[in-house]
């Protein structure tokens, strides 16, 4: 484990300029973990049926409110700057998923998950697990009250950092638009060093896991907004109800 | 159409975020009419992939694809039609399921490793117009079994959608 951060940097550069792209390159050799664990046969094409078109349905039986405040959890207040995360989740073609689940999890205001796999040395937070989940709401708003996370060593290669950022699970309409990723935050430095980021290699496409500070969202003497919208594939079905937005 | 969020690696450290009570138990194991959905995940190399999580949607008995809530709770929710399971140190994975009227599974892969989600099918044994290479295999004890190969020659076959 030798490997510097400029000889990693020098890769998804050269990466970059040959296939810039808006999804993850699943082959991005930078990622050292990828290498026997990216298909390397071109994904068959097919058509979505029976099961596909149906994204499994989530309701208040489900979640409760309380899930949606990370901060609340324990019984006592978590360690570190109090955010506030919100934004809409909408399908391909604009419009709010209503009513379906998100579920986030996030490492605490040192960078440390509360996972029994997490080793790095910094401190558990006795008051704060990093795991939350919410419905959005009858025009697709989700929103979670949490802890800045911090940004954390791994092991990928010498000194590599992982930027801050929240993991977020996401269902549309239909089964095929099944997402998991990480929205960052504004002006991290980190993030041009990642090679997690960095496998989305169109600069546009990036952006948009970056959420945006949101002063109409902060709150006098309590936390701190950000805004960060979702945009998932498109749906397969054919709607007869107009989007009402 | 707009352009969709892209998607990013569930990373190393999920499970106490993703798993929950009953997770890959559609119906209880054990029970009437039951079945065991299970099988392996493997890298290139052949070896277990032990932080890897799969999903499945699939239609009822009958063929019906539910659309109820309730599989985060599943206690008396009825039949969902949808489940989660996380791999665990062998690269296990498992469900207790009904099997469904329409053939097949709906499978997605997620795992540290894996940058973005992998949509595939299982589908049962002898279901026509399969696609080669995704059915199952009915083992002596009446489970179904199905590995699923990252990379190598034994690869499996993933599955690009329209729209995706």
């Amino acid at each position: 484990m030798t490997t510097s951060q400029h000889e990693i940097s020098d890769e998804i550069a050269k990466i970059q300029a040959d296939s810039p792209g808006g999804a993850p390159l699943l082959d991005f050799a930078p990622y050292r973990s990828t290498t026997l664990r990216h298909p390397t046969k071109e994904p068959l094409h097919v058509d979505p049926e029976g099961a596909e078109l149906l994204a499994p349905v989530f309701g208040h039986s489900d979640v409760d409110a309380v899930e949606a405040d990370l901060t609340l959890q324990r019984g006592g207040e978590p360690i570190g700057e109090r955010i506030r995360v919100h934004g809409r989740v909408l399908d391909g073609d604009g419009r709010p998923v209503r009513r379906q689940l998100v579920e986030v999890w996030q490492a605490n205001a040192a960078g440390r998950y509360s996972h029994q796999g997490d080793q790095h040395p910094a401190p558990l937070d006795p008051n704060f697990t990093g795991v939350g989940r919410c419905l959005t709401d009858d025009d697709g708003w989700y929103s979670f009250t949490s802890i800045k996370p911090g940004p954390y060593p791994w092991r990928n290669h010498h000194n590599a950092w992982r930027p801050a950022h929240i993991h977020f699970s996401l269902f549309g309409t239909d089964f095929t638009q099944r997402l998991i990723t990480q929205m960052y935050f504004p002006g991290d430095q980190l993030l041009a060093l990642d090679p997690i980021a960095q496998s989305i290699t169109d600069p546009a496409a990036l952006a948009r896991l970056v959420a945006s500070y949101d002063h109409a969202q902060s709150e006098h003497e309590w936390l701190l907004g950000y805004r960060w919208d979702i945009v998932l594939t498109g749906s397969h079905a054919t709607y007869l109800e107009p989007s009402d937005d | 159409m707009t352009e969709s969020t892209p998607g990013q690696t569930v990373g190393p450290f999920f499970h106490h975020a993703l798993a929950f009570p009953g997770d890959s138990e559609l119906v209880p194991f054990g029970s009437a009419g039951s079945v065991v959905l299970h099988g392996y995940v493997y890298d290139g190399a052949g070896d277990p992939v032990p932080d890897a999580m799969i999903e499945i949607r699939q239609s009822d008995a009958s063929g019906v694809v539910p659309r109820i809530g309730g599989s985060l709770r599943r206690r008396g929710a009825g039949f969902t039609g949808w489940g989660r399971s996380c791999t665990d140190g062998a690269g296990h994975y498992w469900f207790s399921t009904v099997e469904p009227g329409l053939p097949f599974f709906a499978v997605t892969v997620f795992a540290r490793g894996l940058l973005d989600r992998l949509f595939t099918r299982i589908y049962l044994p002898g279901a026509a117009d399969a696609v080669e290479g995704l059915v199952s295999e009915r083992e002596a004890d009446g489970r179904l079994r199905f590995d699923l190969h990252l990379q190598g020659p034994s690869e499996t076959v993933f599955f690009k959608f329209p729209r995706t």
